[in-house]
C-alpha cells in the first residue's frame, strides 16, 4: 500500500471535504445534545452524527483508499448499513425508559395528591 | 422457502457481508461465504421467525431514495434548530399515528426510517390499537406529520411487505 503522499490532489481535496463535512455534521449533533432542552429533544441531536456524519466520513474513507489502492474499497458500506439498522434499537430503548420514568413519576404525583 | 435456504435474503446478505469484509471475490472466499450463509440461514430457523416475502424492488428503490432525501433534509432542519437560525421558538411533542401496517418486518423498517431521520423518533407502537407514537422535534401541524408518515413511508412499505 502506498503512503498518503501518493494521493492525487483531486482525491485528497475530495477526501478532506468529505471528512470535514462529516465532522461538522457530527459536531452540530453533539452541540445539539448540549443545547436542546428536554430529554426527548436532546435524543434527536446525535442522530445527525449517526446518519449524515457517518455517511460523509465513510465516503471519505472509500474515496481515499480506493484511489490509494487503485481498486474499489467498499466495506465502509457495511458501517453505514449496520449503523442505520442498529441505532433505532438503542434510541427506542432510551426513549422507552424515559417514557416509563415519566409515567411512573406522574402516577406517583397523582398518588401523593390523592393521599394528601 | 426451501429447507436448504430458509431465509434466502439473510443468506445472501451474509454472503455479501463475508465478501465485503474480506475484500476479495475469489473462489475460496465465495465457497466459505456460501457455507457461512447456509449455516446462518439454518441457525435462524431455531428462532422461528415469521417468514415474509419482499415484493416490488422498484418501490423499494423509490422508498430508499425518498428516505435518503428526507435524511439530508431533516439533518439540515435539525442543524438549523440547534444553531437557532430562523425561528427562535419551536415546539416539540408527541404525535399518535394510526397505522395499517401489521407485518413485523415492515414495522421494523418503519422504525429504522423514522429513527434515522433526525427530528423524528419512534416512541412506542401499540399493537392492539395499531397506533404508533412518535416524537417530533419541530412540531407545527400534527395532521401534516400523520399524512407524511402514512403517505410517504407506510404506503410504500405496505406495497413491499404485504
Amino acid at each position: 500500500m502506498n503512503g498518503i503522499e501518493h494521493l492525487p490532489p483531486w482525491a485528497a481535496a475530495l477526501t478532506a471535504i468529505l471528512v470535514l463535512l462529516g465532522a461538522s455534521v457530527t459536531l452540530v449533533g453533539s452541540l445539539g445534545l448540549l443545547r436542546l432542552g428536554s430529554f426527548y429533544e436532546r435524543v434527536h441531536a446525535p442522530t445527525l452524527g449517526t446518519t449524515l456524519g457517518t455517511v460523509f466520513i465513510a465516503s471519505a474513507s472509500m474515496v481515499c483508499f480506493s484511489v490509494l489502492e487503485s481498486r474499489p474499497v467498499l466495506h465502509e458500506i457495511l458501517i453505514m448499513a449496520l449503523g442505520l439498522v442498529t441505532t433505532p434499537i438503542a434510541l427506542t430503548v432510551l426513549v422507552g425508559a424515559a417514557r416509563f420514568r415519566d409515567t411512573a413519576e406522574r402516577r406517583a404525583q397523582v398518588g401523593e395528591a390523592e393521599d394528601g | 422457502m426451501t429447507r436448504l435456504l430458509p431465509f434466502p435474503i439473510v443468506s445472501f446478505c451474509l454472503l455479501a457481508l463475508w465478501l465485503l469484509l474480506n475484500q476479495a471475490v475469489t473462489v475460496g472466499h465465495i465457497l466459505l461465504g456460501c457455507l457461512l450463509a447456509l449455516a446462518g440461514g439454518w441457525l435462524l430457523t431455531v428462532l422461528e421467525l415469521p417468514s415474509t416475502r419482499l415484493r416490488r424492488p422498484g418501490v423499494m428503490l423509490r422508498l430508499l431514495g425518498l428516505v435518503a432525501i428526507d435524511i439530508v433534509r431533516s439533518n439540515l432542519a435539525v442543524g438549523r434548530i440547534v444553531f437557532g437560525f430562523g425561528r427562535q421558538e419551536w415546539t416539540s411533542g408527541f404525535v399518535n399515528i394510526p397505522l395499517d401496517m401489521r407485518n413485523p418486518y415492515g414495522l421494523g423498517a418503519l422504525a429504522c426510517i423514522i429513527t434515522s431521520t433526525p427530528g423524528t423518533l419512534w416512541v412506542k407502537f401499540d399493537a392492539q390499537k395499531g397506533s404508533l407514537m412518535i416524537h417530533v422535534l419541530d412540531l407545527v401541524d400534527e395532521g401534516e406529520w400523520i399524512r407524511m408518515i402514512k403517505g410517504r413511508y407506510e404506503r410504500h412499505l405496505l406495497e413491499i411487505f404485504e
